[in-house]
């Protein structure tokens, strides 16, 4: 039955294909239309980073590269560093990261290779899904409310200062933010894993859990770790929700449950009420440096994702 | 391929002339409607300056656009010729009023004090503590660390202070609420002073910080041993209770509409640049300032129309005279006596081609 639908597909495109496959109609106009999109998208990527360069001219020309590697953010002073702010944006991500993998890993298994239909997994699907349509108002708000008082509780109890807002607290809320991204990536990378790779895999005798570990896994490698690149980038340019937890304090931190700030807040707090144009123009250099280190690690991303990918 | 790296460096060429122009030239349209005013700036004056457009434009037709989009914005959109008025929360500094390419005034439009709210759970409901500038500093320094400090417990006799770490919370944003009660602690604190200085945003020697407002009550609200600042209309408008603070002349004062109008009644400088914390009026309250309205002096500039300048200095003169009556409903405190006096001569000076335009104005008028 099914190849008789495909038959009548693959016969009804030759037709269409043959009455407008005319050379100077559709097919050329399409081309155009997808070639001009692309090329805004180029356009787009280049404007805005040429103006975020050009505005931040005055902070570059008077800082140099001290702007990296200083930590002091002195307005009245005038003296802007920005490490504390790499630094914070660094860490609540990368631990993020950390604490969200073993939970968007199972989940993309349970869903991908367990439950892969049912009422169970839809239920489960539409939630994730729910996830990252939260408002991250909201997160912030269940943050500064709910979690930061049981934080606060647990750093009583290790003997640190009990701040309840932090590098810790952040981490924890962006872990939750960016599981749907991972979670979904892996599910559909998982799902793809040809059938007969894993019917093979059974026929040599392997359990359920063998094939998952020896088979799939290393088959969809390549895309769970996609998933985790796009939750990474999502971490690194949070604002709302971490500024309301992360503490603003703009210190080096010296343990994970410091307060903190990253490049976002920093420029989310401080560009409205910004006076003078150095101050300014230090601000959109955080920008200048989010950007770049959110396409370093892109960049690296894409090598290691080349690297993983399975030959067939 | 080639073709494409050539349309690449060709539209590369384009935006970087494009945006270079666009830099030179971004912001140059000037409002021409003529029956409609645009201000930007404070969001402090939101509130009030909502309430009081909205009179002005039922009472006399004119309409006044105010985007609170913060004091730094407003001073950029005034720079840049966007607005007729910008407000801000802070004064400028000698630099940036050289900045800003052309004399400007600053015409206080109301006034505002910054209030002192902790938590310790076990006073809840008890009266408010004391503090004295000298406590002030060092526990916003991190000098004083614990709430049962002997200083502090000195002058709160009575009260059984908890052993608790304090946690300081600051605003995270700019805002002229830190200018405020920083520009208090340089007064009374040499050490800050020297370490901190004051300004809207800060290098803060330690503590947590929360955006807005309702951030920093939000903190503190929620750390137990916290102690933060927030403007005195925000903390009348939560039912937020908050300290007293003891002021030059010893006195211990509670935040008012009416101190902070009396700690005002000072001896003020001719261009209305000035702070006016730690006042030496007796029953007046120490951390308290004035927000103000920004405006070029000389008003022919950007083409402007002598009909602008005339709306702007008619509002202006409306603001703090019949304005202020909606000031204390809306918990702000109205202008002392010696600010309007000095906000109407600077009124006075501001002109059009070198003519005054309130007295063409006052002459039309009286027609």
């Amino acid at each position: 039955m099914n190849n008789l639908n495909a038959d009548i597909f693959i016969k009804k495109s030759h037709r269409n294909i043959q009455i407008r496959g005319n050379k100077f109609s559709g097919d050329v106009v399409f081309k155009k239309f997808l070639f001009f999109s692309g090329l805004c998208i180029i356009i787009l990527f280049l404007a805005i980073f040429l103006s975020l360069v050009l505005n931040s001219i005055p902070s570059i020309r008077a800082f140099g590269l001290n702007f990296f590697i200083t930590k002091v953010w002195s307005p009245p002073d005038r003296q802007f560093g920005a490490l504390p702010f790499i630094v914070g944006t660094l860490a609540t991500s990368f631990l993020a990261i950390i604490i969200t993998i073993p939970f968007s890993f199972s989940i993309s298994v349970f869903t991908g290779e367990f439950y892969k239909e049912g009422v169970l997994s839809n239920i489960l699907k539409s939630m994730i899904e729910l996830l990252a349509g939260i408002p991250s108002v909201v997160y912030g708000f269940f943050g500064l409310f709910v979690l930061a008082p049981v934080i606060r509780t647990l750093e009583m109890k290790i003997g640190v200062l009990p701040y309840g807002v932090g590098i810790f607290t952040s981490s924890l809320i962006l872990s939750v933010m960016i599981i749907p991204f991972s979670a979904s990536i892996g599910r559909e990378v998982i799902n793809m894993v040809p059938a007969d790779i894993k019917e093979a895999a059974y026929s040599l005798g392997g359990t359920h859990y063998e094939v998952i570990r020896s088979t799939v896994i290393p088959y969809a490698k390549s895309g769970i770790f996609a998933g985790i690149l796009l939750a990474l980038g999502r971490a690194l340019g949070e604002t709302m929700a971490v500024t309301m937890i992360i503490g603003n304090s703009d210190f080096l931190p010296h343990s994970i449950f410091s307060p903190a700030n990253t490049m976002a807040s920093v420029i989310a707090n401080e560009f409205t009420e910004a006076t003078g144009t150095l101050y300014l123009s230090s601000l959109i250099e955080i920008g200048v440096v989010l950007f770049i280190i959110t396409g370093i690690i892109n960049i690296l991303g894409k090598i290691i994702i080349k690297k993983l990918m399975v030959e067939i | 391929m080639k073709k494409f790296w050539t349309i690449l460096i060709i539209l590369l060429i384009i935006i970087i002339i494009g945006l270079t122009f666009a830099h030179k030239h971004s912001f140059s349209s000037k409002p021409t409607e003529e029956k409609v005013l645009l201000g930007a700036g404070s969001t402090f004056g939101y509130p009030l300056y909502s309430k009081i457009f909205d009179v002005y434009y039922k009472k006399y037709g004119i309409k006044i656009n105010y985007q609170p989009i913060g004091s730094g914005g407003g001073i950029r959109q005034l720079k840049n010729h966007t607005v007729d008025f910008g407000a801000s929360d802070a004064y400028l500094s000698k630099t940036e009023l050289s900045e800003m390419g052309a004399p400007v005034v600053h015409i206080a439009t109301c006034m505002g004090s910054v209030v002192i709210m902790y938590n310790l759970p076990a006073l809840q409901g008890k009266p408010p503590l004391r503090f004295t500038p000298g406590i002030l500093a060092d526990i916003f320094l991190g000098n004083i660390k614990k709430w049962n400090d002997p200083r502090i417990q000195k002058i709160n006799p009575g009260v059984k202070l908890p052993d608790m770490n304090i946690i300081t919370v600051h605003r995270a944003d700019g805002s002229g609420t830190t200018f405020i009660f920083s520009n208090y602690l340089s007064k009374v604190s040499p050490q800050w002073k020297k370490k901190v200085g004051y300004g809207i945003s800060l290098n803060w020697p330690a503590g947590l910080a929360g955006k807005g407002s309702p951030g920093v009550s939000g903190l503190v609200e929620q750390t137990p041993g916290s102690i933060g600042y927030v403007e005195l209309i925000y903390a009348l408008q939560n039912n937020i209770s908050y300290a007293l603070i003891q002021n030059k002349s010893g006195k211990f004062i509670k935040a008012t509409l009416s101190s902070t109008s009396i700690s005002g009644n000072v001896k003020l400088p001719a261009d209305m640049r000035v702070s006016i914390t730690n006042t030496p009026e007796k029953d007046g309250y120490p951390i308290s300032g004035f927000t103000w309205i920004l405006v070029y002096k000389n008003q022919d500039y950007a083409g402007r129309t002598l009909q602008q300048a005339k709306q702007v200095v008619s509002l202006l003169w409306w603001i703090i005279h019949q304005g202020q009556k909606w000031t204390t409903p809306l918990s702000y405190a109205p202008l002392s006596k010696a600010a309007v006096k000095n906000d109407e001569s600077i009124i006075k000076s501001i002109n059009y081609n070198g003519k005054s335009v309130w007295q063409n104005n006052h002459k039309n008028n009286l027609k």
